[in-house]
C-alpha cells in the first residue's frame, strides 16, 4: 500500500515537471520525484519494528537476520541523495543565470530555441 | 597487465588534478588533456580482446561491484576514447578562441569520459546508474558552458529530461532490488531467468527502457537533444552526438536487454518501430533546417534510429550491422559536427544562409567535411553505405522488407540533406552570403585540421571491416549479445 503512496508522490513530482511554467516549481517537481524514488528504495529496505542492522555478540545469527533491517537501501539512497544535491544546485545555478538573461522565470518566455 | 580500472581512475583522477595545478599554469589543461585521452586510447587498443573481470575492493560479486571487460564493452571504450581523443586534440585551438576558462572544460571533459567509461564496464545495475549521472551531469554543465541564453535554455531543457530519465532508471532498479534483493547485472539474470517475465519484471523493465530511451533521444522522447547537442561547444557536440547517446542510451539498453532480460519478440517490436519512427522523423525535420549544427543534431536522431533496428532484429547479421553502424555513426557524425566548429571557428556563425564557396578558403575543412556527408548519406566505398545496407539486407533476411524500404527512404532523405549543406556552405553560397567577410576566411589551425584528417581517414578505413565481417573484431561481441543471458552469468559468477 505504502509503495502505491510512493508511486502517487513520484507521479505528482512528474506532473510538476511536465506540466508547470515556472521554473521553480519545475525544479521542485523534479524534487519531488527523487524523493518519492529515495523514500521507495528506502521503504524496501525497511521491516516493521527491525533493528539496526549491528550484529553484537548475545545475538545468534538467525536472530540477527530476522530482526534487522537491509543496510543497502539505505547506502544506495545516501548515494542518490547526493547525486541529487549535484543536479540540484546545477539547476539552480542555470536557473539564476537564464533569470539574468531572460528577466523571468517563465519558461513560455524563452524561446530562442525554435524549430 | 592493465586492468579494467584504470578507464575509470585515469580521467577521474585528471579530472580533480587539472583545476588544481593550472591556475599557476596555463599550458597545462591543454597538454595533461590530450594526454590523458591519449593515454585512454593506448590502453584501449593495449587491451584489445581480452576478457577480465576486477573486483573494486576485492568483494566476490553477488556482493561488491564487479567491472566487467569484454568485447562489447571493449568495442564501445574503443569508440569512446577515440573520439574523446580526437575532440581533445581539436578543443586545443577551438577553446582558446572561442571560449575562456580551458581548466573547467578539461576537467569537466575527464569527469564525462569517467563516467562514461565506467558504465560501459560496470556489472552492477545501481553502479551504472551512479557513473550514468556522473557522465551527464558534466554533459549538463557543458551544454551551458558559453552561458549565453540559447545555451542556458538548452542546458536546462536537458537537465530537465535527463533528470526525469534518471529517476525512471532508478526506480526500476529499487523494485528490482526489492524483487531480488541484488542489484549485479548477472545475478538479476539469473533470478530473472528463474522467475520468468511476470508483472512486476515487466513494470521495472519499462521504467528501465523508458529511461534509457530518453537518453538515447529515441523519438517520442527526442525533444532535448536538437536543443542540447548543437549548443555546446564543437567538440563536446562531437562527444555528446558520437558517444554520449550511444553509451548511456543504446549501450544500456542493450546489453539490459541482452543480458539481463532475455532478448524476446516484444522487445524487438519495441526496438524496430521506435528504431524507423526516428529514422524517419528525424531525416524529415533535419531537412528544414537552416542552422548547420542543429541539422546533424537532427541527423542523430534518425542514424539512432538505424542502430535500433540492427539491434531490434535480434538477427546476427542484424546486431552486426547495430555494431557497425554505431562505430561508423560516432566517426563520421563526430567528423561532421568538428567541420561544422571549424566553420564556425572561420566564419562566426552557423547560419548555412551566410556561408558560401568555402571550398576555395578552407579545402581541407571542405573536403572532410564532404566525406563525412558521403559517409553518413550511405555512399560506396565509405564506412556509412556497408553498415547501412548490411542493415537493409538483415532486415530483408529476418523476414522484414517494410523495414529495410524506409531504411532506404531515409538514407535517401539523408542524401538530399546534406547536399543541401554542400550546396550552401561549400560549393555554392547561400542567401546572404557576404563577399567582404568571405575574402579574410583561412584554413583553420594545424591541430583542428589533423583531427577531422584523421577522422576522415578513419571513415574510409572502416570500411574495410566488412571484408573480414565473420572473423573481424565485431565477432566476439556479436557472441556476447547472440548467446543471450546464460554466458554472462556464468562469466561473472562462475558456473
Amino acid at each position: 500500500m505504502i509503495y502505491y503512496l510512493c508511486f502517487l508522490v513520484f507521479l505528482i513530482g512528474v506532473y510538476g515537471a511536465l506540466c508547470k511554467k515556472n521554473i521553480v516549481k519545475i525544479i521542485l517537481g523534479l524534487m519531488l520525484m527523487e524523493y518519492a524514488v529515495n523514500l521507495f528504495i528506502v521503504l524496501v529496505g525497511y521491516r516493521k519494528g527491525g533493528i539496526a542492522p549491528i550484529m553484537n555478540k548475545s545475538m545468534s545469527l538467525s536472530e540477527f537476520v530476522s530482526k534487522s533491517v537491509d543496510p543497502l537501501p539505505q547506502a544506495f539512497v545516501l548515494t542518490s541523495i547526493v547525486i541529487g544535491l549535484g543536479i540540484l544546485s546545477l539547476m539552480v545555478a542555470v536557473a539564476i543565470r537564464l533569470y539574468e538573461r531572460y528577466g523571468t522565470f517563465d519558461i513560455t518566455e524563452m524561446k530562442k530555441l525554435r524549430g | 597487465m592493465i586492468g579494467p580500472q584504470i578507464f575509470i581512475a585515469l580521467p577521474l583522477g585528471m579530472a580533480f588534478f587539472i583545476p588544481m595545478v593550472s591556475r599557476k599554469l596555463k599550458w597545462f589543461p591543454d597538454v595533461s588533456g590530450n594526454i590523458t585521452t591519449f593515454l585512454l586510447l593506448l590502453f584501449t587498443l593495449l587491451v584489445a580482446g581480452e576478457n577480465t573481470t576486477y573486483y573494486m575492493g576485492n568483494w566476490p560479486p553477488p556482493f561488491g561491484i564487479v567491472l566487467v571487460l569484454d568485447g562489447f564493452s571493449w568495442f564501445l571504450l574503443l569508440v569512446i576514447n577515440l573520439i574523446a581523443f580526437m575532440s581533445t586534440l581539436f578543443s586545443v585551438s577551438y577553446m582558446e578562441k572561442l571560449y575562456t576558462s580551458k581548466l573547467r572544460y578539461y576537467s569537466l571533459f575527464l569527469l564525462m569520459v569517467a563516467g562514461m567509461n565506467g558504465v560501459v564496464l560496470t556489472g552492477d545495475l545501481f553502479n551504472l546508474f551512479v557513473f550514468l549521472e556522473i557522465s551527464v551531469i558534466s554533459a549538463y554543465a557543458l551544454v551551458g558552458f558559453g552561458c549565453q541564453a540559447r545555451e542556458l535554455e538548452a542546458s536546462f531543457k536537458y537537465i530537465v529530461m535527463g533528470t526525469i530519465s534518471s529517476l525512471f532508471i532508478l526506480f526500476g532498479i529499487g523494485i528490482l532490488y526489492g524483487n531480488f534483493g541484488t542489484v549485479n547485472m548477472a545475478q538479476l539474470a539469473q533470478f530473472i531467468r528463474g522467475d520468468g517475465f511476470n508483472n512486476l519484471i515487466a513494470f521495472s523493465f519499462i521504467l528501465l527502457v523508458v529511461g534509457f530511451l530518453i537518453k538515447a533521444a529515441i523519438v517520442p522522447f527526442h525533444a532535448w537533444l536538437p536543443d542540447a547537442h548543437p549548443s555546446a561547444p564543437s567538440p563536446m557536440s562531437a562527444m555528446l552526438s558520437g558517444v554520449v547517446v550511444k553509451a548511456c542510451g543504446v549501450y544500456t539498453i542493450v546489453r539490459i536487454t541482452f543480458n539481463v532480460f532475455g532478448f524476446n519478440p516484444m522487445i524487438s517490436n519495441i526496438f524496430l518501430y521506435t528504431g524507423v519512427l526516428s529514422m524517419m522523423v528525424g531525416v524529415i525535420l533535419a531537412l528544414i533546417q537552416f542552422d548547420f549544427k542543429r541539422l546533424l543534431a537532427y541527423h542523430t536522431i534518425s542514424q539512432i534510429g538505424y542502430i535500433f533496428v540492427g539491434f531490434g532484429l535480434g538477427t546476427p547479421l542484424g546486431i552486426i550491422g547495430g555494431l557497425f553502424h554505431l562505430l561508423n555513426h560516432s566517426i563520421f557524425k563526430s567528423l561532421l559536427f568538428l567541420g561544422a566548429g571549424s566553420v564556425e571557428y572561420e566564419t562566426g556563425t552557423r547560419d548555412l544562409n551566410k556561408m558560401g564557396n568555402l571550398i576555395k578558403k578552407m579545402p581541407v575543412t571542405s573536403f572532410s567535411t564532404l566525406i563525412g556527408s558521403l559517409s553518413i548519406s550511405g555512399i560506396p566505398p565509405f564506412n556509412g553505405f556497408w553498415s547501412k545496407l548490411i542493415i537493409i539486407i538483415a532486415a530483408v533476411k529476418a523476414g522484414r522488407p517494410v523495414i529495410a524500404l524506409w531504411a532506404v527512404i531515409g538514407s535517401i532523405l539523408t542524401l538530399s540533406s546534406f547536399s543541401k549543406v554542400q550546396k550552401y556552405a561549400f560549393f555554392g553560397k547561400g542567401e546572404e552570403f557576404d563577399k567582404e567577410k568571405w575574402s579574410d576566411y583561412k584554413e583553420v589551425p594545424f591541430l583542428m585540421r589533423i583531427s577531422m584528417v584523421s577522422l576522415s581517414i578513419l571513415c574510409v578505413a572502416t570500411a574495410f571491416f566488412v571484408y573480414n565481417w565473420t572473423e573481424g573484431p565485431l565477432n566476439s561481441v556479436i557472441k556476447i549479445l547472440t548467446d543471450g543471458v546464460l554466458p554472462y552469468i556464468n562469466k561473472i559468477l562462475g558456473s
